[in-house]
C-alpha cells in the first residue's frame, strides 16, 4: 500500500500549482493605472468643456451660427424746408466665384442680358483664374431679384448703397459728392462725414437647413443710421440765384460766377451758387474749373465794395461827417510816385456821395486820416484774413497784410478795395455788419432753430444807419447802379469793378461784383454777385452784376413773404431796367 | 404605485410634446416677423426711392418749364400789382 498521504498530502482545491502567490501590488497597480486612465480622461473632458472650451463652441456654433450684418444707410440732406438733396437707395452688386460658377449657355445669356452685359465679356469674367470677381455694380434692387431667381450656381450678390442728387447741378457745389464706400469727397458731403455716416449694427442667429432664421442668439447690435442735415438752402432761393447767375455769365460771355444769399437776422446761407458746375450724379469729364466752389475758395481783389468800410471807420472816428464835403478833382491824386485816379472826374462830394459815385480819389483821401492800424483792427472786425467759419472744406483766408508792412500808397488802396483779396463769402459776411445794428453774425450752413447769440460789434447803430443811407443812394439815379433797384423794395448796395492781376500785373480783365442789401427800412438779406471776365462790352460791377442781383434779391425777398417798403413806386411802374448809366 | 407612475409618465409625454409644440409655434412666429421686418425695411426703401422721384419731378427747373410753356404763366409786371395794406388798401 502506498502512501500518498506524506508529502502531496492535500486537498485538491489548494493545489500548489494554484497557489500561485502574486504579490498584492501588482493587482493594486493595475486598478490605480485603469482609475489613472479614467483621470487623464475626465481631466481632458474637464479641460475641453470648461477650460478651453471656445474653440469646440466656435465649431459647433459655426454648423448653426451665422452672424448678419445688418446695414446702415448715409444719412439724407435735405434743404431747410425739407426737399431733398442728397439720398441714398440701396443698390445690388453681382458678383461671381469663377470656379463655382459653371453655367450652361442659356443661363449665361439670360444672365449676360439681366446685367445688360455682352455675353462675350460675362463668359471673360467667368473664365478669370481669379477667386472672386464683380460682374455688374450698382443695379437696380428688381434686377438684383431677377438675378436672384434664376439660382445659378456660385453666382451672389451684395447689397451696397449709391447716392442721388436730385437737384443735379443746381446744388453741386454746396452738397459735394461721395466717393466709393461712401465716403465724402467734396461739399457737405465732406464736412458732415461724421454725421452723415451711417454705422452698420450684426446680429447672430440660427439658421436651419434651408436657410430660414430660426432664432436669434446674443445680444443684436443695432445699426445706426447716418444722421440728416438738414442745410440752411431755401431750394426756390437757390434755384433762382443759380438760374439768374448762369443766364448773367451767358449774357455777358464771362468766364465764371459766383453768388451768395444771406438771411441777415440769423445768419443762415440761404443760396451759394457757383458758375461752371458739374453734374454730381454723372461725374465723368470733371474739369478743376467745374469743381471749384468759387463763392468760398476763390479769392479776388473785391474793388470798390470795399469803400463803404472805409467810410464807416472815419465815420466811426469822427474823422467825417455825413456831409462832410471831400474835394475830389481833378479826378486823380498822387500819392508818392503813383497815381490814383477815377473812371469819371468829379468835384467835390460829399462823403455819401464818394460812396455813391465810388470815387477813388475820394476814399483815399478819407483812408489819409486813418491809420494804418485803425484800417487793419477794421479789416479783421469784419472777417478779412480769417475764414468765414463755415467749417466747409476749402475755406479760404484771404490776403491782409500785416498793418506794420503797409506803405501810404498801399494804405490809399486797399481803401478802395485793391491790395487784398476776399472770397464772395467773406464779402457778403461783411455786408451782414451794415445790414443788422452794426454787428457780426457767425454764419451757418445748417438750418438754424433759433437764433445764435455772440455777435460781435463793429460799428455804432449810427454809422450803419449812416452807410445804409449811402448805399442806397448808389443805387438810385446818379449813383453806380441804378440797374440794382427793385420796383417795390427799398434797396441799397455798392458796385465793384476790379481789374485781375495776372503774374504781379494789373490786366484790362475785370471781376464785377455787386453786394446789396433789402428792404432798407429793416434788412433782410444780403445778396453778393460776382462775375469773372465779362467779356461782351459792359464790364462794370453795375451793369454786370447789378441786374443779376436786382433779380435774385426781388425773387428771394418776394419767395420769403416780406412785404414792399415802398410800394409807392409800383403804380408809377418802374421797371428793373429803367435806369442807365 | 404603479398608477401614480403611469399618470407621472403620461403628465412628463404630455409636457414634452408641449415644448416641441411651443417651440416650433414660437419658430413659425419667428419666421413670420422676420418675414414682416424684411417688408419693412422693403418698405422703407421704397419710400426713399420714392422721395427720389418726386423730388426730381420737383426740381424747380421742371416747375418753371412747365409753368412758363404749358400753363402760360409769367411774372406780373410791377403795374399791375396791387400791394393790400390793412385799412382798406385798394
Amino acid at each position: 500500500m502506498i502512501n500518498f498521504s506524506g508529502a502531496r498530502g492535500h486537498k485538491f482545491a489548494e493545489s500548489p500549482v494554484l497557489k500561485l502567490r502574486l504579490p498584492a501590488w501588482r493587482s493594486r497597480m493595475m486598478a490605480l493605472l485603469i482609475l489613472g486612465c479614467f483621470g487623464v480622461l475626465v481631466g481632458r473632458s474637464f479641460y475641453l468643456q470648461v477650460l478651453n472650451n471656445d474653440f469646440l463652441q466656435e465649431k459647433g456654433e459655426s454648423r448653426y451660427r451665422r452672424d448678419l450684418e445688418i446695414s446702415a444707410s448715409r444719412g439724407r440732406i435735405s434743404d431747410r424746408n425739407g426737399d431733398v438733396l442728397a439720398v441714398s437707395t440701396p443698390m445690388k452688386s453681382v458678383w461671381a466665384i469663377p470656379a463655382e460658377a459653371r453655367l450652361t449657355p442659356e443661363q449665361t445669356t439670360q444672365l449676360a442680358a439681366l446685367l445688360e452685359m455682352d455675353v462675350k465679356e460675362l463668359k471673360r469674367r467667368l473664365a478669370s483664374d481669379k477667386s472672386f470677381v464683380f460682374l455688374q455694380r450698382q443695379l437696380p434692387p428688381e434686377i438684383g431679384d431677377k438675378v436672384a431667381a434664376l439660382k445659378l450656381p456660385g453666382i451672389g450678390q451684395d447689397k451696397e448703397y449709391r447716392r442721388y442728387y436730385p437737384t443735379g447741378e443746381m446744388t453741386a457745389h454746396l452738397v459735394g459728392f461721395t466717393g466709393v464706400d461712401d465716403k465724402g469727397l467734396e461739399g457737405v458731403e465732406l464736412a458732415f462725414q461724421s454725421q452723415l455716416l451711417g454705422h452698420p449694427g450684426s446680429r447672430s442667429v440660427i439658421r436651419d437647413r434651408r436657410g430660414h432664421i430660426v432664432e436669434d442668439v446674443g445680444s443684436i447690435k443695432l445699426p445706426q443710421d447716418g444722421k440728416d442735415i438738414r442745410l440752411s438752402i431755401d431750394s426756390k432761393i437757390q434755384y433762382l440765384a443759380y438760374s439768374q447767375l448762369k443766364q448773367a455769365v451767358n449774357d455777358f460771355k464771362a468766364k465764371a460766377g459766383g453768388i451768395v444769399v444771406i438771411d441777415t437776422k440769423t445768419g443762415e446761407i440761404l443760396a451759394l451758387a457757383n458758375w461752371p458746375t458739374y453734374n454730381p450724379n454723372n461725374r465723368e469729364r470733371l474739369t478743376g474749373a467745374q469743381l471749384r466752389n468759387r463763392a468760398l475758395t476763390d479769392t479776388y481783389e473785391p474793388g470798390s465794395v470795399m469803400k463803404p468800410f472805409t467810410a464807416a471807420l472815419a465815420l466811426e472816428n469822427n474823422k467825417v461827417r455825413f456831409d462832410t464835403v471831400i474835394n475830389c478833382a481833378p479826378g486823380r491824386l498822387t500819392i508818392g510816385t503813383a497815381t490814383i485816379s477815377d473812371a469819371h472826374p468829379h468835384g467835390a462830394l460829399t462823403v455819401a456821395q464818394v460812396i455813391q459815385k465810388s470815387s477813388n480819389v475820394g476814399t483815399a483821401k478819407i483812408a489819409s486820416m486813418l491809420t494804418p492800424e485803425q484800417m487793419w483792427n477794421m479789416y479783421d472786425a469784419i472777417g478779412l484774413g480769417q475764414t468765414p467759419g463755415l467749417g466747409f472744406p476749402g475755406e479760404v483766408t484771404g490776403r491782409l497784410r500785416p498793418w506794420k508792412s503797409w506803405r501810404p500808397i498801399e494804405q490809399a488802396t486797399m481803401s478802395y478795395g485793391h491790395g487784398l483779396s476776399v472770397s464772395l463769402m467773406q464779402l457778403a459776411h461783411a455786408y451782414t455788419i451794415f445790414a443788422r445794428e452794426g454787428d457780426r453774425i457767425p454764419l451757418t450752413l445748417t438750418k438754424a432753430d433759433e437764433v445764435p447769440i455772440g455777435t460781435t460789434p463793429v460799428f455804432s447803430q449810427q454809422t450803419t444807419r449812416e452807410i445804409r443811407a449811402m448805399l442806397e443812394m448808389a443805387v438810385q439815379p446818379g449813383g453806380t447802379a441804378p440797374k440794382a433797384q427793385i420796383p417795390g423794395y427799398r434797396v441799397g448796395g455798392k458796385t465793384g469793378t476790379a481789374y485781375k492781376i495776372e503774374n504781379g500785373q494789373y490786366v484790362k480783365k475785370y471781376v464785377g461784383s455787386f453786394v446789396g442789401l433789402a428792404p432798407m427800412s429793416d434788412p433782410r438779406l444780403v445778396v453778393a454777385v460776382m462775375i469773372d471776365e465779362p467779356s461782351s462790352g459792359a464790364h462794370f460791377g453795375g451793369d454786370v452784376a447789378g441786374p443779376t442781383f436786382a433779380r435774385v434779391m426781388g425773387g428771394a425777398l418776394r419767395t420769403l413773404g416780406i412785404p414792399p417798403d415802398m410800394p409807392a413806386q409800383m403804380a408809377h411802374g418802374g421797371g428793373p431796367d429803367k435806369g442807365n448809366i | 404605485m404603479v398608477r401614480i407612475n403611469i399618470l407621472l409618465l403620461v403628465a412628463a409625454l404630455v409636457c414634452a410634446l408641449g415644448v416641441v409644440t411651443s417651440q416650433h409655434k414660437a419658430r413659425k412666429l419667428f419666421q413670420a416677423m422676420e418675414v414682416e421686418q424684411e417688408r419693412a425695411r422693403q418698405l422703407e426703401v421704397e419710400f426713399g426711392q420714392l422721395q427720389l422721384e418726386l423730388s426730381t419731378w420737383a426740381t424747380s427747373p421742371r416747375i418753371e418749364k412747365i409753368a412758363r410753356e404749358k400753363l402760360r404763366m409769367a411774372t406780373p409786371e410791377t403795374a399791375k400789382i396791387v400791394t393790400a395794406t390793412q385799412g382798406g388798401g385798394r
